[in-house]
């Protein structure tokens, strides 16, 4: 099973990740994160369904996309197909400081503890780990660093107006 | 000089504590190679043909005496006993041991140093004109607003896994000595009708593959808003820059494939939600930082009748002009330390001679040295009267070679000798060149040629840019080179041109010698190398070499 960090915490997931390969197939029960193209289609059966709705983005679609359709949904999650793609840092910054989305902000795909600390600066709040990796100290790297010092979605704030 | 608060000190040594991690992560075979790849590139580490190369971050080429002996001390408890500044300022050893190098990284640290972002798909160290705060043709000095880019960039969560490497550069004085035009951001320090100080903004220049001069986006930008400006450029590219091909990924090819001004009105759009957010810089942190680049306190009874320059001794006032700069402050000058000695591989310096450095700036210049993309060194800050004792001092270690802005102060990348990715070797043709040009008089007949050489399309020796460029190229197995000319920064920027089919190693140096003979042949008595070929265009150059040898 993936492992779900959410919270500062190791967690269970009760959302369901629907593939793009899954997209044809009948829409299973429960909570669940559609691939655009799905929410697109059928927006308004997936609004009709009796559960919080997430919606994710691959890294070549950028959040302005569903930027006017925000307030239908309770989670966006960002696929990082392999960690060097970095599109999901800015998406995520896009969507915190410019489209004030307020929900739950997940990353999933090749997510590790080496990239975390900058995700959560960034406005994620829930990873998605893969299979192998070890969550407790993907857990302890979301506080690498006890400051910084730019500006991002955690610390609006740069250092240099907090220590002037 | 910036010095770190304890703030700084911080971030820094829980760097070095997460790298730390990160290299036994690897050790144990819990990371792959390809995972540990970009983070260790994020922290300057190559794995090299023989051995990993570090790469320290210089910010804008600044240097302290405490460093340099720090940097001296490492390479020889860690390495061969020797290091190379790079052509964009900063400092490289070539032999350390990948189990070492979070302990070295620790040692930096002591002395306020890091290798943060000196390699790897991201926002690089910046750099600045090694002149910066002394040169009298200065609009303003670039060091402060250099050190907020550094900061700023410092760990930037946004921007640590960009399509490729970003380079900014920022220049603050009338001639361009950082080559601005070739940066994937250069920003040229100006003023406005107020008299107030801002930025042009240029986007897209670079070398490599494809070399782009880049496109001025915005013509002034109060001071205020560097950051939120640089944020929205490096956002657009972050989001829109290819990722299919390294080849493309660079923002130049976005500028071009966009077009300037969709790129420009993409910027702008951005920057409307950036604009005036706290990133905006304040009075305050601008002049807190530009505190630390106050003048040093000159002896205002320095020396000024120049009587120094009446020295009887040739070979010092060969050196006066060749090595020395002119200073803002009167009875100063600023003394360039040529790392191109026959016989050394240019920018290398060995252990004791960076001691010997170290100690001279203690004594004669406020403690401070520069790099310079030359893969120079520069004593900023002495004061005439003292020349002599410094030349002296240099001389009888090697290093008063008098050969600054001649064709023998060759920029050279490490090439085949220890670079993998490289075509050609580099340094041995820098070697057969030097020998051909070493005699004073043939350099100084010469006068000014600035000669470069890379030993792959990567560019590294910023070949496209010199009035004589080499670039090592591979034809089919065998290393060759090919020579273009009339590269150049600043208002003269250009990207030279290729003069035909590529030569031997061994033909190289001779093609150089026929180049410059004919320079000598066409130039009326006040032309410098580049003016007569300006004048003249590449034709005869070329009609001369290929005459001969095809
Ligand atoms: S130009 Fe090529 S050979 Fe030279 S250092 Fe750069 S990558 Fe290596």
């Amino acid at each position: 099973m993936p492992k779900l960090i959410k919270e500062n915490q190791v967690t269970e997931d009760d959302w369901l990740l629907v593939s793009a390969d899954e997209a044809n197939n009948p829409l299973p029960e429960g909570k669940l994160i559609v691939p655009l193209e799905l929410w697109n289609e059928r927006q308004s059966v997936l609004l009709a369904r009796d559960h919080e709705l997430g919606v994710w983005l691959d890294s070549n679609q950028a959040p302005e996309l569903i930027g006017d359709r925000l307030s239908e949904l309770a989670l966006v999650a960002i696929n990082f197909p392999a960690f060097t793609d970095g599109r999901g840092y800015s998406y995520a910054q896009v969507l915190r400081g410019r489209l004030n989305f307020a929900g739950e902000l997940r990353a999933f795909g090749d997510v590790g503890k080496d990239q975390m600390f900058f995700m959560k600066r960034c406005g994620f709040d829930s990873y998605l780990l893969p299979d192998e990796k070890d969550p407790i100290a993907a857990l302890q790297a979301l506080s690498s660093f006890s400051d910084t010092y730019q500006s991002a979605q955690d610390q609006p704030i740069p250092a240099f107006r907090r220590n002037g | 000089m910036y010095q770190y608060n304890e703030f700084d000190r911080q971030l820094v040594k829980e760097r070095v504590d997460q790298f730390r991690d990160q290299t036994q992560r690897f050790l144990d075979g819990e990371l792959s190679e390809s995972e540990f790849l970009p983070l260790r590139l994020q922290n300057g580490l190559y794995i090299q043909r023989m051995a990993p190369l570090l790469r320290v971050a210089v910010p804008y080429g600044a240097l302290s005496s405490t460093q340099l002996r720090k940097l001296a001390d490492i390479s020889r408890k860690y390495d061969k006993g020797y290091g190379h500044i790079s052509t964009r300022q900063n400092f490289q050893f070539n032999w350390p041991a990948l189990a070492d190098v979070p302990e070295i990284l620790n040692e930096l640290a002591d002395v306020e140093m890091h290798a943060i972002q000196t390699s790897g798909s991201c926002v690089r160290s910046i750099t600045a004109d090694p002149f910066s705060g002394v040169t009298p043709d200065e609009i303003e000095d670039a060091r402060p607003y250099a050190e907020i880019l550094r900061q700023w960039s410092t760990l930037h969560p946004e921007f640590a896994y960009l399509p490729r490497k970003f380079k900014i550069a920022v220049c603050g004085s009338e001639s361009d000595r950082t080559a601005v035009h070739f940066h994937d951001i250069g920003i040229v320090m100006t003023k406005d009708e107020n008299g107030e100080t801002g930025f042009e903004i240029l986007v897209g220049g670079g070398l490599g593959r494809t070399p782009v001069i880049g496109t001025s986006i915005r013509k002034f930008l109060p001071k205020q808003h560097l950051l939120t400006y640089v944020e929205a450029i490096l956002r657009i590219y972050n989001q829109l820059g290819r990722r299919d091909n390294k080849y493309k990924a660079r923002i130049k090819i976005l500028v071009r494939a966009l077009g300037a001004e969709k790129f420009t009105e993409m910027v702008e759009q951005e920057w409307q939600h950036l604009k005036d957010t706290p990133s905006t810089l304040t009075e305050a942190e601008i002049s807190r930082v530009s505190a630390f680049f106050k003048p040093p306190e000159y002896n205002l009874n320095a020396d000024t009748s120049k009587s120094i320059q009446l020295n009887e001794n040739k070979e010092f006032s060969r050196w006066y002009s060749n090595n020395t700069r002119r200073h803002r402050q009167p009875g100063y000058r600023s003394v360039v330390i040529s790392l191109k000695g026959t016989g050394t591989p240019p920018g290398d310096i060995s252990d004791y001679q960076m001691e010997l450095l170290a100690d001279l700036a203690e004594q004669f210049s406020f403690s401070e040295l520069r790099t310079s993309r030359e893969q120079n060194l520069v004593l900023p800050d002495v004061e005439e009267s003292q020349l002599f004792e410094v030349w002296q001092a240099l001389k009888s270690n090697g290093l008063a070679t008098a050969n600054i802005g001649t064709i023998n102060d060759i920029t050279c990348c490490p090439g085949g000798d220890y670079c993998s990715l490289a075509n050609a070797k580099s340094i041995p043709i820098a070697e057969d060149i030097q020998r051909i040009f070493e005699s004073p008089e043939t350099l100084d007949e010469l006068g000014e040629i600035d000669l470069k050489v890379s030993g792959c399309m990567n560019a590294c020796g910023h070949h496209h840019i010199g009035h004589i460029g080499i670039l090592g190229v591979d034809k089919k197995g065998k290393e060759f080179y090919q020579v273009s000319l009339g590269g150049g920064v600043g208002e003269s920027a250009a990207i030279a041109k290729i003069l035909g089919p590529s030569f031997s190693q061994s033909e190289v140096a001779g093609v150089i010698k026929q180049i410059t003979d004919l320079y000598l042949e066409l130039r009326t008595p006040e032309e410098r190398f580049i003016d007569t070929l300006d004048r003249t265009g590449i034709e005869p150059f070329k009609e001369k070499i290929y005459a001969k040898t095809h």
